[in-house]
């Protein structure tokens, strides 16, 4: 089966500085997949540079078997791909509601919208609650379901989270890899990169390692936490 | 007391003139951190509009929609041509960019049309005055008046309820993740340089309604002033610009009503200098944009 995301030498630089080297990966339909790594691995660095945030050095990316290496990030969300982005950037001076629809800016469809609205707010019972409040007023766990939310009104078949869980009281932190298993059983393909490696060892089907801007293991959790890479890369044995 | 309200009437109009010309600036602004100095240009294009429909006989009714467009169109085109090259360009760049545009107009004015002053013909109805609670007030006065709320409500409901007027707040407040959600950036900012052409061409009406006259540095001056509004006001803050308009009209024309004659020569200093005081006390202006600090295109 052809992947539906994949990368080929990936390569990302911030001027002189290498953040990512050569890194390949695919991820399949359905899957959940993990980028672990300590900071400045180049974890966001990738997920930035597949939504077009951060220009590729050299290398390509490939959604749904079309190239979408350099592609502007507006045609992305669109085209069923999209991301929740680290720090959560909902956009504080506009209304729960409106961040929602600007989540949907390509669906002009009516129905289609309600839909979108409808499934979000099933999902954030607390976000129907708060729509007409502005989003810079919400609880940091709130706001967090807000980007996720704001994601999922494009309707993406992949969508990539970037540190869902940073920040957020450990209660809350549950909620959000509950949510991500639930979004897996709605078909949606999940990309994540989270600080919290033994929760997302938990959910993920799939992880890869990063050190240094380069995957140095990739497997499943149980292959990952019996071979002892994990912790050479957080610990920065290599 | 009758003079008191009677220039307050008067600062009524010449703030709403400004505050419609920096709140076209603060859209721009908010949206690609540029402070457009070609916005007075935009002005003096829609007065020659004017002109020649007058020279034509267009009847007024008709001349001022079609100097809208013609600002409108102006800006549009200004941004594809002269800011799109530069839109990654640093601020300084872009700054310097506007500048070009605005001179470049200018001389294409001057060589043009005419370096000197040019009549306009209005409806005389527009140098009538109505008698309202004892008060004198001059037609065009009440036009300029009515003309800035209905704009600024038009504006306030096109940035609350229409999605592109969303999608400009947004792109304000985080242009990256705005362009993540689907919102095209080429979109927002021509969106944003359409709605300043806009205001602009509405200022210009009023403005030249004032003169009855257009010449080649015309937008210079009031684009100038809204600049200092903009500031007063919080640059990049759309309420802002607003009161900062409106502030600015008030103390330029109490000053010019009630300051001694002895000191009339001195009133553009004192203006200034109560600007200053404003911002000695709140240096991000009357109502700060809350994304000031936000990430540029």
């Amino acid at each position: 089966m052809q992947p539906l995301l994949s990368a080929h030498d990936l390569h990302v630089s911030y001027g002189a500085v290498k953040a990512v080297r050569g890194v390949n990966f695919e991820i399949r339909q359905g899957e959940i997949v993990a980028f672990l790594g300590a900071n400045g691995a180049g974890k966001s660095s990738i997920m930035n540079a597949i939504t077009g945030l951060v220009p590729t050095s050299s290398g390509q990316v490939k959604f749904e078997g079309r190239d979408i290496t350099g592609a502007a990030p507006e045609t992305l969300a669109p085209s069923g791909l999209t991301l929740s982005p680290e720090g959560r950037r909902v956009f504080g001076t506009l209304s729960v509601a409106d961040n929602l629809r600007m989540g949907a800016f390509a669906l002009n469809d009516k129905a289609a919208l309600e839909t979108a609205y409808k499934r979000v707010y099933d999902l954030f019972p607390i976000l129907l609650e708060r729509k007409d409040q502005y989003a810079g007023t919400l609880s940091g766990g709130q706001q967090q379901m807000l980007a996720v939310g704001r994601a999922l009104m494009s309707n993406p078949r992949v969508l990539l989270l970037d540190e869902p869980s940073l920040g957020l009281a450990p209660l809350i932190v549950d909620q959000i890899f509950d949510l991500i298993l639930k979004l897996r059983d709605q078909g949606v393909t999940l990309l994540v990169v989270e600080q919290n490696v033994a929760k997302t060892l938990q959910v993920a089907d799939r992880a890869y390692v990063l050190v240094n801007g380069a995957v140095v293991e990739q497997g499943k959790p149980a292959e990952l936490t019996a071979s002892g890479t994990m912790q050479d890369a957080y610990l920065g044995a290599n | 007391m009758d003079i008191f309200l009677q220039q307050t009437v008067n600062a009524l109009a010449l703030g709403g003139t400004y505050a419609l010309l920096a709140l076209g600036l603060a859209v721009v602004f908010s949206i690609m951190g540029l402070i457009n100095f070609a916005h007075g240009e935009l002005m003096t294009i829609a007065g020659y509009v004017l002109m020649y429909c007058g020279i034509a006989g267009v009847s007024f009714v008709v001349a001022v929609p079609l100097a809208l467009m013609a600002s409108v169109i102006a800006a549009v085109l200004m941004e594809r041509i002269a800011f799109r090259p530069v839109r990654n360009g640093s601020g300084a760049t872009m700054l310097v960019t506007s500048f070009a545009v605005a001179m470049i107009l200018q001389v294409l004015f001057q060589n043009l049309i005419s370096t000197r002053s040019q009549p306009v013909l209005l409806p005389a109805m527009l140098s009538d005055s109505v008698h309202i609670a004892g008060m004198v007030i001059g037609v065009n006065k009440l036009a300029a008046i009515i003309a800035t709320v209905v704009m600024l409500v038009f504006l306030d409901w096109f940035m609350k309820h229409q999605k592109t007027g969303i999608a400009m707040r947004a792109a304000a407040e985080d242009f990256a993740v705005a362009r993540l959600m689907g919102i095209r950036a080429n979109t927002v900012i021509a969106g944003a340089f359409a709605l300043s052409g806009l205001l602009a061409g509405v200022a210009a009406v009023l403005w030249v309604s004032q003169r009855a006259s257009v010449d080649p540095l015309m937008g210079f001056m009031p684009v100038l002033k809204a600049f200092i509004a903009a500031i007063l006001g919080g640059l990049g803050s759309l309420r802002g610009a607003v009161a900062g308009g409106f502030l600015l009209g008030f103390i330029e024309i109490y000053l010019s009503a009630f300051l001694p004659p002895e000191m009339q020569e001195f009133r553009e200093p004192i203006g200034l200098g109560i600007v200053v005081l404003v911002l000695l006390f709140r240096p991000n202006g009357l109502i700060p944009s809350a994304t000031l600090k936000a990430e540029k295109v």
